[in-house]
């Protein structure tokens, strides 16, 4: 296999900042062609992710400003580098709280290691946060003074004991003074809405994050109201799939900390709730350089809950000059450069519709813009699973102590848009 | 070091550092090592007790980290020290050692293959396959996997039913990157049966809810490749189907470079079957922040997914997309609408007013893009859509790409009749000649000289500024030449000249980016890979790949293996149900032309009085006719017909009295009597009549028949349907030159002028003393048919058993002098599947058609049938046929002196005995 012959690290100026080897060493040159097609792409999102040169292939992921770029020679599954790179990326922002190129720089001596530790010979050998932080202690500032003073290192000695477990994801030996069991059901409607307000396209993509802090092995079940929404499920190793299937629970016993339990989608065939509407009016005068601009957000579909932290953003078409706009509330700001338009609007009253209109400005003499924005919508619902998935009970088995347990729901707009 | 700064002179001091107690500092050597050892390989040798030492260590954690080091340093001289610690951590009691030495095989692999083989490394490893711990045999498959790429002729994976077991145990137990080896692994097993196959299959399905779309992806290929063995009836079949569709949507809401190549590997498996997301449409709708390359991807699976049911709304969003920002992407929303069109045949008006409509905008580069798929509407659905053409030429002046251009010329070329001022259209183009593209150039030369051939009065002028231009004034060789071709051709022989510019172009094909299948299958063995991604096979692009194995998916292996698999080998049976046999272009317009406009060739008197009967030559008259020529231009339906569908042929029945045929002596006389006899024999069999030539080819005239023969004589029963709106009168039929002189042996008469929406039957008496000329294949007839509008030609296939005479059984003795007297290589095999008659049935089925059981034997159980036949040109066919008892498979030798008759004659057999 040989996966990943080398890595880059390149950020959005194109300086490479970290490179790490792990065959022979490949010259930063074979970049170039990285390079080349960055330029191409224009936007920095559109570099095409597998790329082909002369001698190898580059697989790159664009993550938090950062693209890695991984170098490969021969025939290797691409999911399993981009995978893999994503996992890279999870890991430093695991350790370093941010995966940025200063945080990356300043930790270069712990990245290293990390990327020895995941990777051996493009085999990965370990990429569980848990047996990583056995294996190298993550940085705090205590330990770094600690360790100038005595000498120690943040590298663990000792094997790290769930590494060969048939249950690798969970180390042996934890112990919590208060034991607890949290849930967070967080579900994102992705939706294309077109001119006329319905629904082209929604679905729901949801996940159940965890985390937990209990002592010892303990093996959960956690059950719900409603598991038959479940059909397309994704789910983290540590769950039995033959419980699943048969009985339609979740059955594990859990890692330590936090970690996504499952992710599942809910398709539009099951009819997705869509909480607000918008009312739009947004047209450009034939030989004026002007037009006008007229947006309305309500809530609908919310099951009586309020819509909160509601924000549009507009890619206003090249031509657009300024905007010239009033909100009867939040605020908006227009960025003449990129020119988005991004209105932070807040929670939605019924009783007062929030509204942003106003005069666009156009480039004089340029032709009237042909394109209609897009309106892209963000919001959260608290306490409300839109699909309805309802946690029924979690119990828990093994040990012996009674754990506090709580279930938080959560709905957000994932990729909600609204076409003018 | 990490920013590719060279710091290997640091070398001696860093090595001095190695035996310390701090695993962090001791790993941060070794790293150092890893990079600079190749550099300086004598300092390096000083670091080789230190392994040495730490491989004996009691933590396993730095046996591990020392054998993994000692692997990644690729000097020869360390590598001889390296064999003995890692012979005792492939054994070592610690998993994590063990897992770890495995890859470290690899490695050393790679560094020095011989060593490896020779130190017997490579059964040590075999071993770990059956290692206890999950993680252990994850990592040696990875292992064994990665060397038996370098070495694709050695067994190194040996899978069977044993070792495949242990594998899927270990699947669900290690790591998800073990998996994906697990499951590439697997991927290249071949079950032995179907059952094998649908247990595999069924420990691998939990594989799809996993959370890494890697090992979701290497599972769907799993899945693909077995399900190539299972048979559809098995319910089991279904279940799979449709447990397939979610994780394949799941994946799509992944980061957007996973999408990617989900996207990329899910573009063959709708290929493959696209029964699997047929429903799922709507997850491929772009959203407008997705990243360019997943949008261009997706707009491509929906257009491979559109059909009848969901073109409305595919056509809705695409419609939508043309009106984005990004050119590229709105470029190719625009020649999706057109695909669209070409693929869903109902929604092509759609798609055509869709597209009016996006030229209505007015924005450049969508008119440019629209006018490009509209001209490939007009080639697909001709005399359809021309309504548009004014619409289009209002647009002339905005076109500034030359793909665009070339377009509109052709357009304005191709449709010059119904365009009053395209002379003046295509003299403006004209102005800035040497300023065009080469493309422009081609296609202006040649649309003016279309011009010139369809309104020649007006034209001539035009069309020699163009021919001057192209051929005078012009440094391109390409364009030089067919400007010359084109000169030669109108200065010698204009009605040729017509014949070759005006010919009707082969039809597009409806998915033109289509993959071929059999690379497809090989893709799908290779999903998940560069090659999914790349659509191409590895060995087409692999550095180094000197030596890949090409893959192809197993055959079905359930019971009911039929037909409608696809992968059934092209059996025998098939021959006769070829879809459409679609003669080579060259040939038919060169024997066409031949047969107009040569002199009529020497033959018996009745070929020629035939040829009259017909109608007085269909396409001569030279330039005089060219130029009072009115119609819309003759076209020859080159490759357009519809040869012969499965049920094109007739077969007589068993009830077809044999023996009572007149002799051969009974002379011509006997070709003419029609209809004789035929009262008596309408128990024979005709076949369902087949549509030769569609309306749409012919403007409005749909041919329809069959051939049968009775008695003596061979009819072709035609049935002329009027779909225009005018009446058609003044039918006439010819035919060109074929392999048994077939021609028709009285005019076609149609008694009444053929009224709109109606249509006649008629039964057109043929003989076969008409002139021959050999066609491929030997039993094409191309044929043309006249009417008060045009002339038509299509081309067709008759079955080979309407030409068995009457007298064509052999005397005992003399078949076995001829059998004998032909030489073997003469032999021609073949097997006919799934027949289920018994000897004395078959006998008598075919002697209907004239072919003649001499003798019947039974060897060992067998039953032998010794046949004659004779063609109506003399050629004499023995054959033996072979029946088991128990086999549906019937053996055919046939031995003839003109062998290449065997293969029609068998498809003769073929039919008659299915019928």
């Amino acid at each position: 296999m040989k996966m990943i012959h080398s890595l880059f690290l390149i950020n959005c100026s194109g300086d490479i900042f970290l490179e790490k080897h792990w065959k022979s060493v490949v010259s930063q040159s074979v970049c170039d062609y990285f390079f080349e097609a960055q330029e191409k792409a224009v936007d920095v999102e559109n570099v095409p992710p597998v790329i082909s040169t002369p001698h190898h292939y580059l697989i790159s992921i664009y993550r938090d400003k950062i693209f890695f770029v991984s170098v490969i020679q021969t025939e290797v599954p691409p999911l399993f580098v981009i995978e893999f790179l994503h996992r890279v990326a999870d890991t430093f922002q695991d350790y370093f709280g941010e995966c940025s190129e200063t945080a990356i720089k300043d930790n270069v001596v712990i990245v290293y290691e990390l990327l020895e530790e995941m990777l051996d010979n493009g085999f990965p050998l370990a990429t569980e946060s848990n047996i990583l932080k056995e294996l190298i202690k993550p940085p705090t500032i205590l330990r770094s003074v600690v360790n100038s003073i005595t000498g120690s290192s943040n590298v663990g000695d000792t094997l790290p004991t769930g590494q060969l477990s048939n249950i690798p994801w969970r180390r042996a030996g934890v112990k919590y003074t208060n034991n607890e069991a949290y849930f967070d059901v967080i579900e994102e409607i992705d939706a294309i809405i077109d001119k006329s307000g319905s629904t082209v396209f929604a679905e729901i993509q949801g996940v159940i994050d965890s985390c937990i802090k209990l002592s010892g092995m303990p093996d959960l079940s956690l059950s719900f109201m409603n598991p038959r929404l479940l059909d397309d499920v994704s789910f983290h190793p540590c769950i039995r799939f033959k419980r699943w299937e048969s009985e339609r629970v979740l059955s594990f016993i859990p890692p330590d900390g936090n970690f996504r339990l499952i992710s599942y989608r809910v398709s539009s065939q099951n009819l997705v709730a869509i909480p607000v509407y918008v009312k739009h009016l947004i047209s450009f005068k034939e030989n004026s350089s002007s037009g006008r601009f007229d947006v309305t957000i309500g809530p609908k579909q919310n099951m009586g809950k309020t819509v909160e932290g509601v924000v549009m953003t507009v890619h206003m078409p090249k031509a657009v000059l300024n905007m010239n706009l009033t909100a009867t509330q939040g605020s908006y700001t227009f960025d003449p450069v990129t020119k988005v338009l991004t209105w932070d609007v807040g929670k939605i009253t019924p009783q007062k519709l929030p509204n942003l209109k106003g005069i666009v400005n156009l480039q004089s003499g340029a032709p009237k813009p042909e394109e209609n924005p897009s309106l892209n919508i963000q919001f959260k619902i608290q306490q409300l699973a839109i699909s309805g998935l309802k946690v029924n009970r979690l119990d828990m088995y093994g040990e012996k102590y009674k754990p506090f347990k709580g279930v938080k729901y959560i709905t957000k707009a994932g990729k909600f848009q609204v076409r003018t | 070091m990490t920013v590719g700064k060279d710091v290997s002179a640091l070398f001696p001091d860093v090595v001095n550092c190695m035996q310390t107690d701090n695993l962090e500092l001791k790993k941060l050597v070794y790293l150092y090592l890893m990079n600079y050892a190749k550099s300086q390989p004598d300092m390096a040798i000083m670091a080789v007790n230190t392994f040495v030492k730490d491989c004996e260590d009691p933590n396993p954690l730095i046996r591990a980290l020392a054998v993994r080091t000692m692997g990644c340093i690729r000097v020869d001289k360390i590598t001889e020290y390296l064999c003995e610690p890692l012979r005792k951590c492939l054994k070592d009691e610690d998993p994590y050692v063990r897992k770890t030495a495995a890859v470290c095989v690899a490695k050393l692999h790679d560094i020095n293959a011989q060593l490896v083989e020779d130190q017997g490394f490579l059964d040590t490893l075999k071993d770990l396959i059956s290692d206890s711990n999950p993680m252990v045999v994850a990592n040696a498959v990875a292992a064994l996997s990665e060397i038996a790429e370098s070495h694709p002729s050695s067994n190194l994976l040996d899978l069977n039913p044993q070792s495949i077991n242990k594998l899927l145990t270990a699947l669900n137990e290690c790591t998800e990157w073990g998996q994906i080896f697990i499951l590439d692994c697997l991927a290249n097993y071949m079950p032995k049966d179907d059952r094998e196959a649908q247990s595999i299959c069924e420990r691998v399905t939990p594989r799809l809810s996993h959370a890494n779309s890697a090992v979701v992806l290497s599972a769907v290929k799993v899945l693909m490749k077995f399900m190539e063995m299972l048979s559809k009836d098995l319910d089991y079949y279904g279940t799979l189907l449709k447990k397939l569709a979610p994780p394949l949507v799941t994946l799509l809401s992944a980061e957007p470079e996973l999408q990617y190549v989900a996207l990329r590997n899910i573009n063959l498996i709708v290929q493959k079957r696209p029964e699997i997301l047929k429903h799922e449409m709507k997850v491929f709708f772009v959203k407008y922040n997705d990243p360019i390359y997943v949008k261009l991807e997706k707009l491509d699976i929906m257009i491979r997914l559109a059909s009848q049911a969901n073109i409305a709304q595919v056509l809705a969003e695409l419609k939508e997309y043309a009106t984005e920002v990004d050119v590229d992407f709105v470029r190719k929303a625009v020649r999706a609408i057109g695909r669209c069109a070409i693929k869903v045949e109902q929604s092509a008006e759609r798609c055509v007013s869709t597209l009016l409509d996006l030229i209505q905008t007015k924005v450049n580069y969508v008119v440019q893009e629209a006018i490009v798929v509209i001209k490939d509407i007009f080639r697909k659905y001709p005399n359809k859509y021309e309504s548009v053409i004014a619409t289009l030429c209002e647009n002339l002046d905005s076109l500034d790409e030359p793909e665009a251009r070339a377009a509109m010329i052709w357009i304005v070329g191709e449709y010059a009749e119904r365009i009053d001022n395209a002379d003046e259209l295509l003299e403006s183009f004209l102005e800035g000649f040497h300023d065009e593209s080469t493309q422009v150039q081609l296609q202006l030369l040649t649309a003016i000289v279309k011009l010139f051939l369809k309104k020649p009065t007006e034209t001539q002028e035009l069309v020699q500024q163009v021919l001057s231009l192209a051929t005078q004034d012009s440094d391109n060789p390409d364009l030089r030449d067919r400007g010359y071709i084109y000169w030669r051709l109108l200065s010698t022989d204009p009605v040729a000249a017509k014949e070759v510019v005006l010919a009707e172009k082969p039809l597009i094909s409806e998915e033109t980016d289509l993959i071929e299948p059999t690379l497809l299958d090989e893709l799908i063995c290779y999903i998940g890979t560069l090659a999914s991604v790349y659509h191409k096979p590895p060995s087409a692009f692999v550095e180094g790949s000197r030596g890949v194995v090409h893959k192809s998916l197993p055959p079905r292996t359930g019971s009911s293996e039929s037909a409608e698999s696809p992968e059934a080998a092209p059996s025998a049976g098939q021959a006769a149900e070829q879809p459409a046999v679609i003669p080579a272009q060259g040939d038919l317009l060169g024997d066409l032309l031949n047969l107009d406009l040569g002199p009529p060739v020497s033959g018996p008197p009745l070929a020629a009085s035939s040829v009259q009967m017909g109608a007085v030559d269909l396409l001569g008259g030279g330039l005089d006719s060219l130029m009072g020529d009115e119609s819309e231009g003759l076209r020859s339906d080159v490759g357009g017909s519809p040869a012969m569908g499965g049920s094109g042929f007739t077969a007589p029945g068993p009830a077809a009295p044999a023996g009572m045929g007149a002799p051969l002596g009974s002379g011509l006389g006997d070709l003419f009597d029609l209809t004789g006899g035929v009262g008596t024999l309408s128990g024979s069999y005709v076949a369902p009549k087949t549509v030769w030539l569609p309306a749409m080819k012919a403007k409005g005239l749909e041919i329809s028949g069959t051939f049968s023969r009775q008695v003596d004589s061979i009819s072709m029963d035609l049935v002329l349907t009027n779909k225009a709106l005018q009446v058609m009168s003044d039918f006439a039929i010819q035919f060109n030159r074929n392999s048994f002189g077939l021609a028709p042996a009285a005019p076609l008469q149609v008694h009444a002028p053929l009224a709109p929406n109606q249509s006649v039957e008629i039964s057109l008496p043929l003989n076969t003393v008409g002139s021959v000329m050999k066609m491929d294949p030997l039993n094409n007839l191309q044929v043309a048919v006249k009417n008060n509008i045009d002339v038509f030609y299509f081309s067709t296939l008759y079955p080979l058993h309407i030409l068995f005479v009457e007298d064509g059984k052999m005397e005992r003795q003399m078949f076995l002098a001829t059998w004998k007297d032909i030489p073997n290589e003469n032999e021609a095999q073949f097997q006919i599947k799934d027949c289920s008659l018994n000897a004395d049935a078959v006998s008598s089925k075919l002697q209907g058609s004239n072919i003649f059981t001499i003798a019947k034997r039974n060897v060992e159980g067998q039953d032998m049938l010794y046949q004659s036949l004779k063609l109506t040109n003399g050629i004499w066919v023995l054959a033996e046929l072979r029946i088991q008892p128990s086999n549906p498979s019937f053996t055919l030798s046939l031995k003839c002196r003109a062998p290449e008759v065997s293969q029609y004659v068998y498809q003769a057999y073929d039919a008659i005995l299915k019928n």
